[in-house]
């Protein structure tokens, strides 16, 4: 692993990547009802346009994005909506969700569409289209992707980076993209550089991924300027500011967006659906989710329509095994632990890991004994373990002022390193909840 | 030789002393800053829990703001009456009238009420459980009864009784809004004492999705509307609304259909609880 690329501190969990990486995505059963909330991405949410009773054909498009940073929600399954009501979200809170009961025995094709031939949309068009498809980050923030295609007029992007790095244990989902649809990435790249009016693009891969990094290789486009970049496995070698740290040895300064370092970071499956767009006419409605963990009898990677709730999900990969202990959406380091099985998958679902009791062994919480090892692997130099006693103490402003706990991305390597067991991210998320109702107060 | 050594160190810094001393005195002369006697008279009658619920940061300046007549004595919710008058008749001023206010708890959904979805592990506080999947009860508005609440009560005025549920005990309170900052699902709110109709749920859910949630959920059946006065009642959002404006028509009718129990008449303090914990808790 030596002599690749990287960034400094970090950890490295064990992968578990083996448990899926070897089979090929297939499709979902489609499931009964299909329920659509009008928040899944960071913005305002969308804003409904159908009413209960409604019939809407696969890829309608049902809710409108409701200012700028904001996103359309598209039917993911052809069906007759039945209430707009609270349902349960991933995030823990219940929020206005379109439900659609799905028409049984229904084809599930789309309407014909015209679509325009990308090559002849104007430039400052392109963004136009994608927001229309609704197409957000599916790296696990779910930023919308035509808000970051407008970069700022003051901060020129001049490198596109494509985010194949995948760091987070057990996930597949970017691998698979990358080995079954090289040429929707390139095209996605090839869409995103037009839309940039810039010429080059890095794909950044985690050198675990061997076969991903041939393929990629191996269907480059000769008059695409794009370089493919083996990368240290790392953890967050994912994350975006790591990512350019590591291939441009470019710092983002906090606070300030890549476009401030002339770069602008996107995930492969984003890229493959922006292809998606323009080449079917297809909104984003689904995409390759992972579905992995101990706890699960039947893992692998399955094209999933967005709104499937958890218990479809399970039911169809077999069930749960007797000793599943935990459900995670996202991956082990940063997901969301799920607490009802009627949530729905999102946009930025990038898998759903459940985890054996064997996986997630429950440790006592000890106290600090100030080692220093959450210090050595904070990939952002933060001190965790002020940060920690902080929250503990309830000296949220403090966090904010003396520790820079905005900066923190919750990658959650502090928690894994703590040999007291301190649920260090946990705290931060619980600090960071607080300060927005103590501001909105 | 010895003798003189020790009497020129006294003399020097007997001298040094003195003048520094002179300085000092001459400086509380001159740089003197007035301050009213009855604020520390005043001070020494307040009860000093520096809780903050009269809006001041602590008795100090509560004190001050007495004196100055910018608040009257009865704007401290911790003195009893007796107090107020003391204040009152030390100052010579208004004693004021305040209206009794408490914190109340918007959910009875204990452990014996309320479905939980998932087991919770890690760090028990409230605010902690909320940050994972809003935590492991099945009702996202509910109270999580980690105890917060208690924690942050500086009067000792709430304990978790044996449903885990906060019970605040209305003599000991003084509406400080301590527990309303701290708790995470927001369901504390201060009120009159006087207003004793309270619907304790905050679920936007109706009907059997309610209930499946919670036993004692409003689940929007619209019969207290029906039962109070006119106008008293209404269904905002699938959960009834109490329009407080109108308190003095209230009365415990209200409460007589209700299929859960959402809605009470409260009389003080608002959960029972059994003898053995509150005599263990209480002090």
């Amino acid at each position: 692993m030596k002599g690749l690329l990287s960034f400094k501190n970090g950890v490295h969990p064990p992968e578990n990547k083996d448990i899926t990486a070897g089979i090929a995505s297939r499709r979902l059963p489609f499931p009964d009802e299909v329920v659509l909330p009008l928040s899944q991405h960071i913005g305002t949410p969308a804003k409904s346009l159908v009413q209960a009773g409604d019939h809407v054909e696969r890829g309608d498009v049902i809710a409108e994005a409701s200012g700028f940073i904001s996103s359309a929600v598209h039917a993911t399954a052809s069906g007759t909506i039945t209430s707009i009501e609270l349902w349960p979200h991933p995030g823990g809170t219940m929020v206005p969700s379109i439900r659609i009961a799905v028409d049984p025995y229904s084809t599930q094709l789309q309407r014909p569409r015209i679509v325009p031939r990308w090559e002849d949309v104007p430039e400052e068009d392109l963004s136009k289209e994608i927001a229309r498809a609704g197409i957000v980050g599916l790296g696990g923030a779910a930023f919308p992707s035509h808000v970051k295609l407008n970069p700022p007029k003051d901060q020129p992007v001049e490198l596109l980076l494509l985010n194949g790095c995948e760091c987070e244990p057990y996930l597949t989902s970017d691998h698979r993209t990358m080995l079954e649809q090289p040429e929707k990435v390139y095209l996605g790249i090839r869409i995103a550089l037009k839309a940039l009016g810039i010429s080059q693009a890095v794909i950044g891969i985690e050198a675990n991924k061997p076969d991903a990094i041939a393929m990629m290789r191996n269907t480059a486009p000769e008059d695409l300027d794009v370089t493919i970049q083996p990368l240290q496995v790392k953890y967050p070698q994912g994350a975006e500011k790591m990512l350019i740290k590591a291939v441009t040895g470019r710092e983002v300064p906090p606070g300030a967006l890549p476009a401030k370092v002339g770069t602008l970071v996107q995930n492969v499956a984003t890229a493959a659906n922006v292809a998606t767009v323009f080449e079917t006419g297809q909104p984003l409605i689904e995409r390759i989710i992972t579905v992995t963990g101990r706890g699960i009898r039947q893992p692998g990677n399955w094209v999933i329509p967005f709104g499937t709730r958890l218990r479809d999900v399970i039911r169809h990969c077999g069930g749960l095994n007797e000793d599943a202990a935990e459900i995670v959406f996202g991956g082990p380091m940063m997901g969301l632990g799920q607490a009802n099985l009627d949530v729905p998958i999102l946009k930025a679902t990038g898998g759903i890991l459940v985890l054996s009791r064997d996986e997630c062994k429950q440790q006592e919480i000890m106290p600090c004994i100030r080692c220093g090892k959450c210090l050595d692997a904070c990939p952002i130099f933060l001190n965790p373990q002020l940060m920690g006693a902080l929250a503990k103490a309830g000296r949220y402003e403090e966090m904010v002022t003396d520790a820079h706990l905005n900066d923190c991305m919750l990658c959650g390597c502090c928690s894994y390193v703590c040999p007291s067991n301190i649920p260090l991210s946990q705290l931060f998320t619980m600090s960071r909840t607080q300060l927005k109702k103590l501001a909105a107060s | 030789m010895t003798g003189n050594a020790i009497l020129d160190s006294a003399l020097v810094l007997g001298g040094v002393g003195l003048f520094f001393g002179f300085l000092i005195a001459l400086a509380n002369k001159k740089l003197q800053v007035w301050e009213d006697p009855r604020i520390d008279d005043v001070e020494e009658l307040l009860p000093g829990t520096n809780c903050g619920a009269c809006g001041s940061p602590g008795c100090r300046a509560f004190a001050e703001a007495v004196v100055s007549g910018s608040n009257k004595p009865s704007d401290c919710t911790v003195m009893g009456q007796e107090d107020v008058d003391d204040v009152a008749n030390y100052l010579g001023v208004d004693a004021g009238e305040a209206t009794k206010r408490v914190a109340r708890l918007l959910c009875a959904g204990g452990k014996a009420e309320a479905a939980r979805n998932s087991d919770y592990a890690g760090f028990d506080t409230c605010k902690a459980a909320a940050a994972v999947a809003g935590g492991p009860k099945a009702c996202a508005w509910g109270c999580l009864g980690l105890a917060d609440c208690e924690d942050a009560c500086l009067l000792d005025a709430i304990y978790m009784n044996n449903n885990a549920l906060p019970v605040v005990i209305p003599e000991l309170c003084t509406a400080c809004n301590d527990c309303v900052v701290t708790c995470p699902k927001d369901i504390f709110v201060l009120m009159p004492i006087s207003q004793k109709l309270i619907v304790q749920c905050k679920n936007l859910l109706n009907g059997d999705a309610a209930e499946d949630l919670c036993s004692v959920a409003c689940n929007t059946c619209t019969k207290c509307v029906a039962d109070a006065e006119p106008g008293v009642i209404e269904i905002i959002d699938e959960l009834a609304v109490i329009n407080y404006e109108k308190n003095s028509l209230t009365d415990p009718k209200a409460i007589s259909r209700c299929p859960t129990g959402a809605i009470v008449w409260v009389e003080g303090q608002q959960f029972e609880e059994s003898k053995f914990e509150l005599e263990k808790k209480v002090v």
